[in-house]
Order: structure tokens, then sequence, then C-alpha cells
């Protein structure tokens, strides 16, 4: 599973598309950039040249020979990663190899191809003393082996990162090797039963012919000797999981589709035993084989199904930041965030994530609180202010004492109330397991039928056609219908950016309820940009000069909204916390802040006329108002807000049209979740404000004992909610809690994706019922002809595996996640 | 027709190698990762060895 987006094939000049390509990743260069020499090779970054160099450097340009390569812009992160040296690091992720060579796992970002596993194990060419890297596609993985003595691991991570491919530490490695293991014991298990069954059949295609042709009595016994000594070692080794299963199933007196399995399998295998020495009456060899062979392939598929969802989850919460700088005199240094103590003063640069609940010792800055409490407009903190974990700094550098770390701190309390909930949450009972309770009794109840029915006229045909109904009636196609149904639909969901955690979460989306929306982040973009201006185009070059002295997100938002205007120099900025800016600029004094700011420093009649008249002008879209004042003459007005998503309103309504009854569920300004609530159609008392994680929780609480509730987030603050309800969706750029307790990861952007997923879900269910009902269908077949009499083993041998071929071909042919729909 | 009492023994052991062969591999994690060394055939020097000429030094980012 890889994050990027698999990219089309770079191709050096595509039709109608003019202009020159990175020579590294073959993307368009940005005018004005392009080499001017003829043959000079072609960037469309600084991150593209670097690795050019680099490669060619080390002499691995042929990787510019390969016909297929990332396709993507070389963005390397710069980072030190000198925390992956750290003592706390090691022990908790690094092994080291009987030949002293220490080795540990990285998940990396960007990994789509096969140029990808060139590049990556072709690293230790370049950094001498890194012996190995070996890279797992599929899973994004690399193991690293190197010599702790000539290069420390920092180096190497740092290599990755500047290729591009930035390194997180792998946090499942222990779990890993249990779940290796488990599969290569039971592909083991699926292969000797495979076989075992395909020479079976085999032997019982020679008999059937000789029932129907005739066969000299010698051949058979021999056949049948053949298919006793075939079968003996399936029933033994891999048949052995139903009866320990059923054994299971006997002590905790319950009713697991094991049972009737275990059942069948001794009774054929037994009656089978039983008639072979005789050396007269059916055997059951092939049935029992293929049975086995069936039924395991099926309970592989479903294991499979629900871990590759679970590993895609794994490694979103790798990405997380796992480090924090601390200050040790007079430089930095970077350690884990597990060996943070309270009492430790740590830095925390622009765009970081704080690592601590903490003070502010030094440094003044906007953070962004969206994801701890959903609240969007940025905090302005100073010295002394109290900031807490997960929150990110949005404005300059800020500098922190440590109060509380980890699980003390405000984000490890909230993750804990979201683990709780997780356990609280009501288990979704599948479908095939609710079936498998009736469907053992049904069968159990059939087969005592069967028995009693034709005892008086011959014990013998009696325990044939008892054992021919049980065999019949074994619940391959059943067993597969539901694992394989989901396990396609989940792959692929996956190819279209959707991760879904196990087939109970589909069936919950299936069926229309109720759906709580986070707002910030969720439905809104959640980010601060510039949702309207109101003034002169003069003003534009005016406000970028003075907001260029400003770390402030709306100052940002100025450039991002205007960035092709001209920006003039300013002199004499002053800067006041919770007001504004003002300064001297091509000789006119600016001002820009909040209305109350501006009003006290620009005096005229115009102050209120532009205020009067800007509100009846400008849509009000709810947000942050900020004044422009040139010359002491109040001239423009902004509104700064959170922009919708684009999809927004269209994946609402189309979602209401599905019988879903969409709720707004934000811990932001009630008026603010009012105003966004509004314009997306919510009712006003769909629309809850102001809600803190625990209102969050309740309300999902509340809502759960009414039906089916869907929880869409992105917040630390959304985690517990998420993990409490029917199904938890976390949103692409969510918190790493959020996500970890989701059942359903959107890795693009946007709501759409959310239809498509409910829309997916109805098809796999549909798929599942089609399944089911066949699968019944022929069960029921079967067993009217065995308990009428007229079955035999001939019958039952085709009617099983034709029944199991429908169930694949059916999952394997439905379009349930169609990546256009 | 009593050829079968000499091939059939004979087929079963050639399937009884076949099994082991696939346990053996199964068993060391052949079937682990079924992608990667797919791609991996496509390359033509192995990674592992250190070649000539001595690799270069330690390229840190700028």
């Amino acid at each position: 599973m890889t994050l990027a987006e698999a990219t089309p094939r770079a191709s050096e000049a595509r039709d109608g598309e003019p202009g020159v390509r990175c020579t590294h990743c073959g993307l368009p260069v940005p005018p004005g950039m392009e080499a001017t020499r003829a043959g000079e090779p072609q960037f469309c970054c600084s991150g593209c040249a670097t690795v050019y160099g680099i490669l060619r450097e080390g002499g691995l340009d042929a990787y510019y020979q390969m016909a297929e390569r990332r396709q993507s812009r070389v963005s390397s992160t710069g980072h030190r990663f000198e925390e992956f040296d750290h003592p706390s690091y090691r022990e908790l992720y690094v092994t080291t190899r009987p030949d002293g060579l220490l080795e540990t796992y990285f998940y990396l970002e960007g990994v789509t191809c096969g140029s990808c596993v060139w590049l990556v194990e072709r690293v230790p060419l370049l950094v001498p003393g890194m012996a190995r890297a070996e890279l797992d596609v599929r899973r994004a993985r690399v193991l690293v082996a190197w010599d702790d003595a000539s290069v420390p691991l920092s180096s190497i991570a740092r290599t990755l990162d500047t290729l591009g491919y930035r390194p997180h530490p792998y946090r499942g490695m222990r779990l890993d090797v249990a779940r290796r293991e488990e599969d290569r014991t039971a592909l083991a298990r699926i292969g000797v039963a495979g076989a075992i069954a395909v020479n079976t059949m085999l032997a019982a295609l020679a008999l059937y012919s000789g029932l129907l042709t005739g066969m000299e009595p010698a051949y058979e016994r021999y056949f049948r000797w053949i298919s006793l000594l075939l079968v003996t070692p399936a029933m033994v080794w891999p048949g052995r999981v139903f009866f320990r299963g059923a054994w299971a199933a006997i002590r905790t007196r319950s009713l697991h589709m094991d049972l009737p399995i275990a059942i069948a399998l001794a009774a054929g295998y037994g009656r089978g035993l039983f008639n072979t020495i005789r050396d007269t009456g059916p055997i059951y060899f092939d049935g029992v084989t293929l049975l086995i062979f069936l039924l395991l392939v099926g309970r592989f598929l479903q294991q499979r199904a629900q871990r590759a969802a679970g590993d895609a989850a794994e490694l979103l919460t790798s990405l997380s930041p796992s480090t924090a700088r601390v200050v040790e005199g007079e430089g930095t240094r970077d350690v884990p965030v597990v060996a943070l103590l309270p009492g430790m003063i740590v830095e925390v640069r622009a765009e970081e994530t704080l690592p601590a609940d903490g003070v502010v010792v030094e440094g003044r800055s906007a953070l962004d609180l969206s994801l701890l409490t959903g609240e969007s407009r940025p905090v302005t903190v100073a010295t002394g202010a109290a900031v807490f974990a997960g929150t990110v700094n949005r404005g300059s550098i800020l500098r922190l004492r440590v109060d509380r770390a980890g699980e003390e701190s405000r984000l490890g309390q909230i993750l804990r109330e979201a683990e709780a909930g997780a356990q609280r949450r009501a288990p979704v009972v599948a479908l095939a397991d609710r079936l498998s309770g009736i469907f053992v009794l049904v069968v159990l109840a059939l087969a005592l039928v069967t028995l009693l029915l034709w005892w008086r006229t011959s014990p013998s045909f009696a325990v044939d056609q008892a054992i021919a109904l049980l065999i019949v009636t074994c619940p391959c196609a059943l067993a597969l219908a539901t694992p394989l149904a989901v396990s396609v639909a989940i792959g692929r969901a996956a190819r279209g950016g959707i991760l879904i955690r196990g087939g109970a979460a589909l069936e919950a989306l299936a069926q229309p309820g109720t759906i709580y929306f986070d707002k910030t982040g969720t439905v809104t973009q959640g980010r601060t940009s510039l949702l309207a201006w109101e003034g002169p185009e003069e003003a534009k070059p005016l406000v970028l000069a003075l907001e260029r002295h400003s770390s402030h997100p709306l100052a940002r938002g100025f450039e991002a909204a205007w960035p092709s205007t001209t920006r003039g120099a300013a002199d004499e900025v002053s800067y006041t916390a919770g007001g504004g800016l003002e300064g001297m600029v091509s000789g006119h004094r600016v001002v820009v802040g909040s209305p109350a700011f501006v009003s006290a420093r620009a005096t005229g009649p115009l102050t209120d006329a532009v205020a009067a008249g800007a509100s009846a002008r400008l849509p009000a879209p709810p947000g942050t108002p900020v004044w422009v004042a040139v010359d002491g003459r109040v001239t423009g007005r902004a509104v700064f807000g959170d922009p919708l998503r684009d999809d927004a309103l269209a994946s609402l309504e189309d979602l209401r049209t599905r019988g879903y009854v969409p709720h707004l569920l934000s811990g932001d300004d009630r008026a603010i979740v009012a105003a966004v609530g509004a314009s997306l159609g919510f009712s006003p008392e769909q629309c809850r404000g102001g809600a803190t994680p625990e209102e969050k929780l309740r309300v999902i609480e509340e809502a759960e004992g009414r039906g089916r509730v869907v929880m869409v987030g992105d917040g630390v603050n959304d985690a517990a909610a998420i993990a409490r309800a029917t199904v938890g969706v976390g949103v692409s750029g969510g918190a790493e809690a959020c996500l970890a307790s989701a059942d359903v990861y959107l890795t693009r952007p946007g709501l759409e994706n959310l239809v498509i997923l409910v829309e997916g879900s109805r098809r796999t269910l549909a798929v599942i019922r089609w399944n089911i009902v066949f699968s019944v269908g022929y069960n029921l077949l079967g067993a009217a002809l065995a308990m009428t009499g007229v079955i035999n083993p001939l019958i039952a041998a085709i009617l099983m595996p034709a029944s199991s071929m429908t169930v694949v071909l059916a999952s394997w042919k439905s379009r349930t996640f169609t990546l256009n729909s | 027709m009593s050829v079968l009492y000499i091939v059939l023994p004979l087929a079963l052991i050639v399937v009884g190698v076949a099994v082991f062969a696939y346990l053996w591999a199964a068993k060391r994690g052949q079937f682990d990762d079924l992608e990667t060394p797919a791609m991996r055939a496509l390359h033509d020097d192995p990674p592992m060895k250190k070649q000539d000429p001595k690799p270069p030094e330690a390229i840190e980012p700028k």
C-alpha cells in the first residue's frame, strides 16, 4: 500500500503539451527555470536536481534508463533524523543481527513502483557502512541493515529523505513476526490440502467412470485404498483446524460453523474408511478433501482482508511526528517524543506539531487548535500561555517548558477516551455470522431427520444418506461468500484511496442511517484563507508589503490569495498582539487589523460608510473580519475563514437523497457552525457547535441508541466519537489518533469519497446477499436430494465445487468500488 | 492396465516431492511478498555487492 497515488508513465513529450520536462521526474519544468544550454539536464525543482547529482555521482545513472519511473517532485523534508540515534529509539525499534550489524524497519513515504525498488535497494552503494536495504513495495516498508561503527542511522535516514523517500519508524515489528508465521502456516496448510484434494479427485474421477462403464473389482479396490492413503494426511494436518474449532465450540456451548464441518468430515472419513475396508458402498474422500481445501481458502481470504486494511492504518499512524527538539545549552537536539520529561525546554518551529503540554517560555505565535478542539480560528499565544500537545504552530518559532508529556497530556487523555470508546462499541454482527448459527442448527436437525427417516428401511442406507447430506450442505460456498466479496471490495476500494478495516464497516454502511460530520477539516478545508475582499486594487500591494513582516496565519492567507501581486517594502512596522499591523509603505501610512484596531487608528466618516456599505454588498461568510486603512482612511475589508470543500454540498445532497440524515457536530464557535450548516442545507437543530470531545462522544452514544451512526471527522477531538460510532470515518489530513480509531480512512481529500464508500458498500452487500442466497439455495437443493435418497456421491461431488465456483466468479466480476463512479 | 500399480505410486511420489518443495518455499517466506521480487527481477545488477570503483563519500543533504 502506498500513500502516493500511482502516476501514469512519464513520457518525454506528449502531443499537444509543449514544454520542457524535468530530467528526473518527467514533470513540466516551470517557466523561467529551464536550463539554457542544449543537452543540459532540466529540473522542475531543487529536490530533483539534488537527486540527479547524487545518482550521477554514485554511478547510479542507470535509473534514468528505466521505462517506468516515479513521476513526482522530490521534496525532501530536510529533517536531521537525529532522534533515530537516540538510545530510547534503539531500544524500541532496532535489533542486532548475529553478525553484529544492526537492523531496523522503516516505512517509506512515496514508494510507488519498480524504480523505487531499484533506487532504495541501491542506497547502500551511496552510504558506506550501510550493508543492505530490502524494500517491500506493497507495504512500503524497507529493511535496513547497517554497521553502527561506520555510519549512524540518522545519516541513512537523511539519504533516503534526500532521495524523496521520507523514512518513518515502523511500530509493528513484533506483531508482524507473529503474523508472518501465521500466514506461512496457513499457506502451507492450503497448499497441502489443495494438492491432496486434486489428487483425490483424480482417483474419484477414475472411480466414477468405473461406476458408469464398469471396472474390475481389483482396480476399484486399488483406487479406493489410494484415496484413503491420500485423505488421511489431509484429515490429520490441515483438517485439524476444524476439529479444534468444533471442540472449542462444544466447550463454550456455542453454535459455530466448525461444528457441522467437523461432524461431516469425521462422519465422511469414518464411513469412507469403513466402506473401504468392507469393500463396498460409497467413499466420501474426494468430498472431504475438497471441503478442507475450500474452507481453508475462505478462512485465509477473510483474515487477509481484515489485515490489509489494518496494515494501511498502521502505516498512517507511523506518519505522525514522533520527535521533539529539545533545547540544550546553545543548540537543540532531536529526541523521540517518548523520551520527553517534564521540565525540558522544547523548540517548536512553524508548521510543526507541539509534542507535549506545557507553558510558552519564549516567542509569540498563532496556534491551530483545530485537530484538538475543532476551533477553526487560530489562537494567539505569548509567553506564559498554556499550550497543548497535538496543536500546530502556524506562526513563528516557540519555546515551551514541558509540563506533561505522553499519556499525561490532554492529547493522551483524549486518546485513552477513544480507546475506551472503541471497547464499548456494540459489535456489528456480520450477516454470515448471524446466519451460520441458524444454519448449523438446521443442518444438524436435517441430518438427524434423514437418519431416522431411513433407519427402518435400512440402517446402512440411512447412515449414508445422513453423511451425504452433511457433506453436500457443507458451507463451502457460504463460507466463501462473505470473505471473498469483502476482500475483493476492500482491495478495489484501497486502489481508489479508501482504506477499510474489516467487512463489518461495509455492512453497516450499506444501509442509511445518521451521519455526524465534524466541521473543521471535514466539510471545510481546515485552513484559514481569504474568503472575500472588498476594496481597491491599489491597496493590495500595500497590504502585502506590510504582511510580509508578520508570521500570523492571516498574513499567509493574504499572500496565498494574491500570489501575482507585486509587493513593496514597508518601514516602521509595529505589531500589536490581538490587534494588527501598522507601518509605512511607499509613503502611505497603512493599518491592517481587526475592525476595532483599525477604527482606533483611522478616523473619518468613511469608517462607518465602509462598514455599512460593505456588509450590504459583501456576502457574509462566517469568519474573521480584517480592515485595511490607508492614510487614515478605511479603504478595504477582508473576511477570513475556513472555506468549504468544493464537493461538500453536492456530496451531502447525494447522501440525503440516499436516505442518510446528516448532522454537523463541531467544537468550533456556535455562530460559525450555524452559518456553515445553513449554507450546506442543515436545519438549525442538525447543527451543534462548541462541543468538547466528551460531548461529541455523548452525542454519538445517544444517537447509537436509536440506530446506526456514522461519524466522519479528522481531529483528535473526534477520535473518541469515531471510535464509539457504528462506523467511524477519518478523512484525509486528519490527526493520527482519529485515524487509529477509524474503521474507514479516506486518503484523498473531498467528501465525494464518502459517497463512493456508501455506494460501494451497498453494492458489496448486494453481492454478499446474492452469494448467500445462491449458496443456501444450493444447499437446500442438496439437502432435499439427500433426504429423499436421490443423491449419490457423484452428484454430491459435482454440486459442491460448482456452488463454490459460482460464488467465486460472482464476487470477482462484481463492480463494487468502480473508481469512476 | 496393471501398469497402474507402478505408475500411480510413482505419480504420488512426484506429487509428494512437489508438496515438499512447496512447504519448504512457504516456510522460508517465498510467498510473503509477491510484488516486489517481480519488479526486482528486471533490474540488472545485484544491489547487495559493493562494486568498483570504490563507493563515493556519504552524501549529506544540503
